[in-house]
């Protein structure tokens, strides 16, 4: 029935599609210039002598993982709802990620 | 929904992508790809991680990164993500010329990217830094080589797509492919975030 509502008046339909769409446009680019500025912040302090390898590293892993949420959930409209198997499928690749890496960093000793 | 149906502004349903049975299946299929394209980045990554010290006496990291070229192919590609993300918004407006324009723009500067690595790689086998020179090289090419690969293929698939529907238009035939690709396209874009922060930013780091 919802959608015979729509059918009804589809100018108004559009128009406030249309301003949604453009809503959330400017939530993309917030995010884009949030990623733009992390990716800045990175190089700088692997740039900047004064931080040592202890503080950097885990530092610029932080602010990749960070990145990465934003590109996952704006982006990739990962925040819209109907997502829920998607995020199934990208978590389950991301926990046999971490079992992969921490299998190699603890087996390889070369 | 007719998948072939003329549509129009009005008609154009607010998630085309997922307006036809065919559309959800690809939207949910692809996911499960990604999902796979994941683990298999992981591997590269883990054996990257694992070999990344063993360099058999050749060059190291330290020695060969250059930030400014790193620095540079990380906007380019970034900036990429934000012009697909204008393409599918458009997609959304049934606005197909602008679509096809930002889709250009993405593709352009994906382009970019892969010249400069092509440039990166080049360089280094200049100074050296051969595939079999270490285990450390082989790693660094197989990995890098990989998510270079995902951009050519990626350029190709977008570029197909746009010329395959130049004349056609947007429907709901079409809508689901575009945004796929775009999809594609993003994941591309996280695989070279841990990238740029793992393989160069940490290699410069010590």
């Amino acid at each position: 029935m919802a959608n015979h509502t729509h059918v009804q008046n589809p100018k108004v339909d559009v128009q406030y599609r249309r301003k949604k769409n453009a809503e959330e446009m400017k939530h993309q680019i917030v995010s884009f210039t949030l990623m733009i500025f992390l990716t800045l912040i990175a190089f700088f302090a692997v740039g900047y002598e004064g931080f040592s390898a202890w503080f950097s590293v885990p530092f610029i892993l932080l602010l990749a993982v960070v990145q990465v949420i934003f590109q996952l959930y704006y982006f990739m409209h990962m925040s819209h709802k109907g997502h829920e198997l998607p995020a199934l499928f990208i978590y389950g690749g991301v926990v046999v990620a971490f079992v992969t890496i921490w299998a190699f960093l603890t087996v390889v000793w070369i | 929904m007719h998948v072939e149906e003329k549509l129009t502004a009005e008609t154009f349903p607010a998630e085309p992508e997922k307006a036809t049975l065919e559309g959800k299946n690809k939207f949910l299929g692809f996911w499960f790809f990604l999902g796979g394209e994941t683990v298999l980045f992981a591997s590269l990554f883990a054996t990257f991680l694992a070999l990344r010290d063993s360099v058999a006496g050749g060059p190291s990291s330290k020695e060969l990164f250059q930030m400014p070229i790193v620095f540079l192919a990380t906007m380019l590609l970034l900036t990429s993500s934000l012009t697909s993300v204008y393409a599918m918004h458009h997609m959304r407006n049934f606005d197909f010329k602008k679509m096809q324009l930002w889709l250009g723009i993405t593709v352009l500067l994906g382009a970019g990217f892969l010249a400069l690595e092509i440039y990166e790689f080049t360089e280094y086998v200049h100074e050296g830094f051969k595939f079999s020179t270490s285990a450390f090289s082989s790693a660094f090419y197989t990995l890098v080589g990989t998510h270079g690969g995902h951009v050519a293929f990626g350029l190709l698939w977008i570029l197909t797509l746009m010329i395959r529907n130049a004349k056609r238009g947007l429907n709901l035939y079409n809508a689901p492919k575009f945004y796929v690709a775009s999809l594609y396209w993003h994941f591309i874009d996280v695989v070279w975030v841990f990238i740029f922060t793992v393989v160069y930013l940490m290699g410069m780091v010590g």
